[in-house]
């Protein structure tokens, strides 16, 4: 740190406020911290200020280490004269291990690292899911980018680019998840770690990953590209534990609380077991959720792919929908075609997509059934609540263009063939 | 800088970490391979594998924010009761992870008495509260988050250690109206009030034709100001959404005097059930008053109260208000309902209500 003029003891009476009260308290843990870290101090007394004028002071700008072009999110003080070690207080974003498992020893690598070149703030996590390194200065930036590197860590996306992926716990301690969703984070995160770093899409892209229908990664509110386990065969019923299920609650209970609100009525009561009309089922997971020792997810388990969520910024919130129906989700073979998908789709949006442009908004621009067949894919009921209302169709065998970028006929990913592997990519 | 980058050295693109190395024992023996789970407390639960191990799970509210002292902490506790692994939820609760029962109580004591930290979160209770930086470290905030919420969950810190609500309840927060906070139950954020404010002097910082772009109405256009290039904003059609200040810090959204904060109910995110679903505007023009933000912790539980006395189980606040309709919620709340809840934006008459359903 540069200068070493002390700052003046640290009043806060703002601040010391929210010191009080049975919740833990940032406030009190950031003070601790600010003994031996004067950037923290002088943090300290400028969230003060904004506390006392309502006012924020950080401008936010760009800085990059070496050979990326993203993972740091450059913050410089607008009071950096009077709080100079606070000046520059660049936050880094760092990919975190999938499901946000830790071993301590990798916590406490993180922990040294910050301690000797950052403030010392640790954030577990930021809403894109990775772990972010608070206030280092420009030098400090690279120094710990480079210690991060060294021991094996990466750092993580911003700008126009592939974000940090997220997901659920899955397969490592829930019986409810329906594929490997932390081994597929790891692979996307590995298969797109250029797309990740460099910024070459028209704007941000995340995916989330959620091992069944509770989608505890918030998927389809919070990514572009939300993959969510399914099942395609009948949900498995153990009769015994149902009855047990029944004698233990009641069969009011289960009328109530588990017939009643499946979503498409496709559960029967009878005696002491369920029956389900499994043609019917939706797998939303709710029966499932009630009675977990009783019903499971079926055997034949893969993936609903969808498109197109996010939050607020610029056009409103807008919330996924359904791409791919059902994917198997397994071997190798089927997360290839899954990048192969994701590789059609980048390209066409890239090409097509205007800058600042959502995957969702593009596709509100120029209409799913135009989307789904540049990216190689078969239009599906499944796809719609329903079909149009209105009379106004554009039949494109008289009026249509093709766009720029799409080839005459492209492979769709539900056939079980993939044809023309070597195509673009 | 250009010193530092010839120090570089270490290895680029190592993408994600191999999380294979930081499973607990019984989840990288029992990886796909769990039957059932079940609650054994608030806060703590147990997940039963087809080997019959058990896994049980003690779950802890954090901060988000915290020192590499209370990191270091936290890992000392795990090593000493969880073979020294533990993982974070999606709401930034830590979950500590054990394989002995005994060891729970013990566990729970010193979480509470090293850390500070209240353990709860699970099932029909309000788990932590989504938030991002605020003043600590954002450049767009109009408010606070870490302290809003910490101020918010010290009123509903009972609330986080029982399970006494119909079902889960999340709550979140934005300090603008990007609301990266997210979906949730219930959401406390920015309102911003007034057109942005054009320092027509720093514009030059900015690249206009993206500023002019990134308006979802239209409602920006070049100008030249004292001979400079600069941009005006067409009030009438500006809706106060603050994309341009994102672009450009020169186009200040945000008003200390004018900006307040609304409240959003029924976000709701999983699939379950009736599928997932926005949330909408509940009351609005509650004062931004730091640090304690009194005013947001009287609405909440005014909401908190009603969906308490008249929700069935496993309905989420949404579904509660599906089920008896925004009139009763409005009655039961107190809340008044104005022509701003009425909605005036895109596809504003697919809320409407095109029956003679109507609760009378």
């Amino acid at each position: 740190m540069s200068g070493s003029k002390k700052p003046d003891e640290i009043k806060t009476p703002f601040l010391d406020e929210l010191e009080k009260g049975p919740w833990p308290s940032f406030v009190k843990d950031l003070k601790n911290l600010s003994k031996k870290k004067p950037a923290v101090k002088q943090l300290l007394q400028q969230v003060e200020q904004s506390y006392e004028k309502r006012i924020n002071y950080w401008t936010g700008t760009v800085i990059n280490m070496d050979g990326y072009g993203g993972g740091v999110i450059a913050r410089y003080s607008d009071l950096g004269d009077k709080f100079p070690e606070a000046a520059q207080f660049h936050t880094i974003r760092i990919i975190e291990p999938s499901g946000w498992i830790y071993s301590t020893a990798a916590l406490r690598e993180l922990c040294d690292i910050s301690e000797k070149h950052s403030a010392g703030i640790l954030q577990f996590h930021g809403m894109t899911g990775d772990i972010l390194m608070l206030g280092s200065n420009n030098e400090q930036t690279f120094e710990a980018g480079e210690a991060l590197m060294e021991k094996g860590w990466d750092i993580g996306g911003s700008g126009p680019a592939l974000r940090t992926l997220a997901c659920c716990v899955g397969p490592a301690r829930c019986e409810m998840s329906c594929f490997d969703t932390l081994g597929l984070t790891k692979y996307l995160t590995d298969t797109f770690i250029s797309e990740l770093h460099r910024p070459e899409l028209p704007y941000k892209y995340k995916f989330k990953i959620s091992g069944c229908a509770n989608d505890c990664a918030c998927s389809i509110q919070r990514s572009d590209m939300p993959i969510i386990g399914t099942w395609r065969d009948k949900i498995q019923v153990n009769q015994e534990e149902v009855g047990k299920f029944i004698d233990k609650r009641g069969k009011g209970f289960v009328t109530e609380n588990v017939i009643k609100r499946c979503p498409t009525q496709c559960m029967t009561l009878k005696d002491r077991s369920i029956e389900i009309d499994d043609a019917n089922c939706v797998h939303c997971m709710h029966c499932i959720n009630v009675m977990h020792k009783a019903l499971a997810p079926g055997k034949d388990r893969g993936v609903t792919i969808l498109l197109g969520g996010k939050r607020t910024l610029k056009v409103g919130d807008t919330m996924g929908s359904v791409l791919v129906p059902f994917m198997k989700m397994e071997t190798k073979e089927d997360w290839e075609k899954l990048t192969d998908l994701v590789r059609r789709i980048w390209e066409f949006w890239g090409d097509n997509g205007l800058e600042h442009e959502r995957v969702g908004e593009f596709i509100d621009r120029i209409g799913l059934g135009t989307f789904v067949e540049a990216v190689g894919l078969e239009p599906d009921p499944r796809m719609v609540r329903q079909p149009r209302s209105n009379p106004y169709i554009k039949f494109e065998e008289y009026t249509r263009p093709r766009m720029a970028g799409e080839s005459k006929k492209m492979p769709s990913v539900m056939d079980k063939e993939l044809e023309d592997k070597e195509k673009t990519f | 800088m250009s010193d530092t980058k010839k120090k570089q050295k270490a290895p680029r693109d190592n993408g994600a970490p191999d999380y294979k190395k930081y499973l607990h024992p019984l989840m990288a023996k029992n990886y796909g391979k769990w039957k059932y789970h079940e609650p054994i407390r608030p806060g703590v639960f147990v997940h039963v594998a087809e080997s019959g191990d058990s896994l049980y799970t003690v779950r802890a509210g954090s901060p988000r924010t915290m020192s590499v002292d209370t990191v270091r902490k936290v890992c000392t506790i795990a090593d000493k009761y969880c073979q020294g692994h533990l993982r974070f939820t999606s709401r930034c609760n830590i979950e500590f992870l054990l394989s002995k029962k005994e060891d729970i109580e013990p566990l729970i004591k010193e979480i509470h008495d090293v850390l500070g930290f209240p353990v709860g979160g699970t099932g029909p209770s309000i788990s932590n509260i989504l938030h991002t930086q605020g003043w600590l470290h954002c450049n767009l905030p109009g408010t606070d988050a870490a302290g809003a919420v910490k101020a918010l969950m010290d009123v509903l810190y009972e609330d986080f250690v029982n399970e006494r609500f119909p079902q889960r309840v999340k709550i979140s927060t934005s300090c603008c109206q990007i609301n990266c906070g997210g979906q949730a139950d219930i959401a406390i954020n920015l309102q911003h009030h007034k057109p942005p404010k054009i320092n027509h002097q720093k514009m030059q910082i900015c690249e206009l034709p993206k500023v002019v772009a990134i308006c979802p109405v239209a409602a920006i256009r070049p100008i030249k100001k004292d001979g400079k290039d600069s941009l005006e904003v067409i009030e009438e059609k500006c809706m106060y959404c603050g994309a341009c200040h994102g672009q450009c810090p020169s186009m200040e959204i945000r008003d200390p005097d004018t900006d307040t904060l609304s409240i959003w109910v029924g976000g709701k995110a999983s699939s379950t059930r009736n599928g997932p679903s926005f949330m909408k505007l509940a009351t609005y023009g509650i004062p931004n008053n730091p640090p304690r933000w009194p005013e947001v912790a009287v609405a909440v539980r005014k909401i908190l109260d009603a969906y308490r006395n008249s929700a069935k189980p496993y309905e989420r606040i949404g579904e509660w208000i599906d089920r008896i309709g925004w009139k009763r919620f409005f009655d039961v709340t107190g809340f008044p309902f104005t022509k701003y809840h009425i909605d005036s934006y895109r596809f504003a008459r697919t809320t409407f209500n095109n029956s003679t359903q109507v609760r009378l």
